[in-house]
């Protein structure tokens, strides 16, 4: 059990796919001028990212290795993102169509958006079981809504703020996504006990 | 080597054959919880979005006649042909003799007034105006609908709404007074 939390916090804070990796940086800058969209998107790619990272595990683990068919893996992992993607797009237009609006085409873009494909081939590249697959995506997923969400919060009030006129809009954006970055560093002198 | 090859291809294809198959039943099952009645209603109406109706845009609108909120004689760009095809889809009788007819009118600018601000090529549903930043624009008017968004929007009251005057290449023969009966 502490396994698993540690596994969460150290995917969410210590090695956060978007300000460590750096990796799902286009919905991280697309969908950060709203909160409630960035929380919506936020909700979108956890549900997708969790769901992939167990599915590419299944697929690695039974129908890859035995078949010795590794060299496959790339583009059978991004043909199950993409299923899952069409999926998510359809839950969400059912359940929320106001929300399906809001995101627009961000919602079909989470196939392309790398954090997904990059937890899937990080679970591959740690060897990690289907356990550890699904705490590592989902904390992996936390942590990325938790940028996105933080981020939008910072951007709303940058809207407010008087910015040079040089930095306005895109630039001050990724200053203050590098700033946070930097205070994200803070956590790998994280120590669990 | 050619096993190899054989045994990629057909988990491949498997694989897509099977996700294309749990998406194919997902899309059926969400098709169900929309209202297929709305669909049509939707794709009947002109699906410009101009707003005259007092909705958004057509998908609401015809959200609204479904629901019965609006009548079916709401939309103006439709006129009397729409009013009776939607009453016929939605089952209930109209009273065709207070629809008039939608006068047929075209936006026009006075080019010499206009400043090139651009506010009527934003509002416009059917993107029937041309211009660019401080040039002069301008209407082409084959693509014009007539629904007038264009009117408030000029900060210097260079739009006008005219009738489209009756050539020979604009004259039809009148429409039946009533498509009900007709039909």
């Amino acid at each position: 059990m502490s396994d698993a939390i540690l596994l969460i916090v150290s995917a969410a804070l210590v090695n956060n796919v978007v300000l460590t990796k750096f990796l799902g940086l286009c919905p991280f800058m697309g969908v950060s001028t709203r909160l409630d969209s960035a929380v919506g998107m936020g909700l979108a790619t956890t549900f997708v990212l969790t769901l992939t990272a167990v599915l590419s595990w299944a697929l690695e683990s039974f129908v890859l290795a035995p078949l010795g068919l590794e060299f496959l893996r790339i583009i059978t992992f991004i043909l199950v993102i993409a299923a899952v993607v069409q999926f998510t797009e359809m839950a969400v237009q059912r359940l929320s169509p106001v929300l399906h609006q809001v995101l627009g085409i961000f919602l079909p873009l989470i196939t392309s958006n790398c954090a997904v494909l990059g937890v899937a081939l990080l679970n591959r590249q740690a060897a990690h079981g289907f356990l550890e697959s699904l705490v590592f995506g989902f904390g992996s997923a936390v942590g990325f809504m938790l940028t996105l969400v933080v981020f939008a919060g910072l951007r709303e009030r940058l809207a407010l703020a008087e910015v040079p006129r040089a930095f306005r809009g895109a630039p001050v954006g990724f200053i203050t996504a590098g700033v946070l970055s930097l205070a994200f560093m803070g956590f790998s002198g994280l120590e669990v006990q | 080597m050619t096993g190899s090859v054989i045994a990629a291809v057909a988990t491949l294809g498997a694989l897509g054959l099977a996700l294309g198959a749990v998406l194919g039943l997902a899309a059926k099952h969400v098709q169900v919880a929309g209202n297929p009645l709305e669909d049509k209603v939707a794709d009947m109406l002109p699906g410009s979005n101009c707003g005259q109706c007092g909705y958004p845009g057509c998908r609401q609108m015809a959200k609204a006649v479904v629901q019965g909120e609006a009548a079916v004689t709401g939309c103006p760009p439709g006129g009397r042909a729409l009013a009776a095809a939607l009453a016929e889809v939605m089952g209930v009788s109209i009273d065709l003799s207070e629809t008039a007819e939608p006068e047929q009118r075209r936006a026009f600018i006075h080019e010499d007034q206009c400043i090139g601000c651009l506010r009527c090529l934003s509002a416009c549903s059917t993107d029937a105006i041309v211009g660019g930043p401080k040039q002069m624009h301008t209407v082409i008017t084959a693509y014009c609908h007539g629904c007038g968004e264009c009117v408030p929007t000029c900060p210097v009251d260079c739009i006008e709404m005219r009738p489209v005057p009756v050539t020979l290449k604009a004259w039809h023969w009148p429409k039946p007074d009533d498509l009900s009966e007709a039909a």
